[in-house]
């Protein structure tokens, strides 16, 4: 059986490569760097509102360039925000399904943990909008994850078993519980702020 | 790329669909409800003690969405158990794993159901160890522990194997910091006497005692470092009974050797009420032995 383990991380070390294409540093104002996660390879990056603190953005890719970056909307509900970066062909992590999660599955968050770049967690689905957890803005969905997301997580992908983007990084609600708002949710805010046909 | 690691996934969330049905949300206490599992499908469920804060109002939340009210059957703070009768039928019974299959290591999920929906997180057996007494002097037939995080309202929920078997329930309240389970054959043995008797019968002696430090030649010829000393004798309890007297000093009871107060505990908690023991002590520097019949505590 150790021939099944060793296929697990090979598993889990090429879907963090993968993602760490589409994974971004965002500094803004006055606290460490968040991260963030291109959405289109034509400059627009996803990352949390709270990341956003001021109008002063920078997005540094993974290659290195730092880039002015333009803030074109910000939800603070959702926590989630849309920058826009001069540059093109960006890496981009394929988008999947975050209405069909099942507790139990596997999912794996990347960010900049304590600026540690590009350090992934790697939990399952709790439940979908937790419902035990006074600390979760009710009302709203959310993935909730076994994951130890630390400050620098914001704004990272939430990744699925195949390596695909069900969310986006929001926060922690305490050391062992991840949150992250679920693509579905991502795509509605585009659709609302950037008109239908920017979210591809 | 990455089948092994997506069919691990779909195995994972496959197993919590199999065990889900049988967990159920438990309603009573004010906070945060808790969590069970379907004992019986004629409405017996089993918690844990600590999350049932009420005797009245109960409400059980099952698999289906739907609510029914619950009375309490009885429940033992010594094992943290507590077994609830739901105004159903028909209830999803899980399936139930041999603890002797599960090694440290393995795979295992912890279930719960403090919402609508059944909740779940990974883990593995971190310690499998033989019986032990909770501080409360309750029996545990195995000592299981996990690192599975215990969410809030998870306790009273199932540890379940990579089968979507039940290994026992978890409890957060036994051992602090420490998630600790609570085996299927103690769950047995506890739900058995709570649906008897209403609640698990207990030893009772009838002596109020500390621990003391036998003296070197003692100490020797016994073969351990300390005893009972009996401080209070109850009117026309056991103790009195037997003719059990001040001063005192209790070795070992029903051959089991009392070193603490808990030892004492541990060997009452067993199904000693009603039986006539041997009670081993130290009077006035000699060994000797007297028979008690233990009683049973109100």
């Amino acid at each position: 059986m150790p021939a099944l383990l060793q296929q697990l991380n090979a598993d889990l070390s090429s879907i963090v490569e993968q993602a760490r294409r589409g994974l971004v540093q965002v500094r803004s104002g006055r606290h460490g760097a968040g991260a963030g996660t291109v959405w289109h390879s034509e400059g627009l990056i996803i990352t949390s509102a709270h990341v956003v603190s001021d109008d002063r953005v920078e997005v540094v890719l993974p290659q290195g360039p730092a880039l002015e970056a333009r803030l074109l909307a910000r939800d603070v509900d959702r926590d989630v925000a849309a920058l826009m970066v001069d540059a093109t062909g960006l890496p981009t992590i394929p988008i999947g399904d975050s209405r069909r999660l099942r507790p139990g599955q596997m999912v794996l968050a990347l960010g900049h943990p304590w600026g540690i770049r590009g350090a992934p967690t790697a939990g399952v689905v709790i439940g979908l909008r937790f419902e035990g957890s006074p600390a979760t803005p009710s009302g709203r969905e959310w993935i909730v994850a076994s994951l130890h997301l630390r400050p620098g997580h914001s704004g990272g992908p939430l990744l699925d078993a195949h390596g695909r983007m069900i969310g986006i990084n929001t926060m922690m609600n305490g050391p062992e519980v991840g949150v992250a708002v679920p693509v579905h949710v991502v795509k509605a805010f585009l659709r609302e702020v950037l008109g239908p046909t920017s979210t591809g | 790329m990455a089948d092994t690691l997506s069919s691990f996934s779909e195995a994972l969330a496959a197993t919590v669909e199999t065990a889900g049905p049988g967990v159920v949300r438990v309603e009573a206490r004010r906070r945060l409800p808790a969590s069970g599992i379907v004992w019986s499908s004629e409405g017996i469920v089993v918690t844990a003690y600590h999350v049932v804060e009420q005797e009245d109002n109960i409400r059980i939340g099952l698999g289906d969405g739907e609510a029914v009210s619950a009375t309490l059957v009885g429940r033992d703070p010594t094992t943290d158990v507590a077994v609830l009768r739901a105004q159903a039928s028909d209830l999803p019974a899980p399936a139930w794993a041999r603890i002797d299959d599960l090694r440290v290591g393995h795979l295992v999920l912890a279930l719960g159901r403090p919402g609508q929906t059944v909740q779940a997180t990974l883990g593995i057996v971190s310690a499998l160890g033989e019986s032990w007494h909770t501080p409360l002097g309750g029996r545990m037939d195995r000592y299981l522990q996990t690192d599975v995080t215990m969410y809030p309202g998870f306790s009273g929920g199932p540890l379940v194997d990579a089968s979507g078997r039940v290994v026992g329930l978890n409890t957060t309240a036994l051992l602090r910091g420490v998630s600790v389970t609570i085996p299927a054959p103690t769950l047995q043995r506890v739900v058995q006497g709570l649906l008897a008797y209403g609640k698990v019968r207990r030893g009772y002696l009838g002596v109020g005692s500390q621990p003391v430090r036998l003296s070197a030649a003692l100490a020797q010829q016994i073969g351990q470092e300390t005893a009972l000393l009996v401080m209070s004798v109850e009117p026309g309890s056991p103790a009195e009974q037997a003719g059990l007297l001040l001063g005192d000093v209790i070795v070992a009871v029903a051959g089991e050797p009392v070193r603490h107060l808990d030892n004492l505990l541990a060997v009452l908690s067993g199904e000693l009420a009603g039986k006539t023991v041997a009670v081993r002590l130290a009077r006035g520097g000699q060994v000797q032995e007297i028979t008690v019949t233990i009683g049973e505590r109100a």
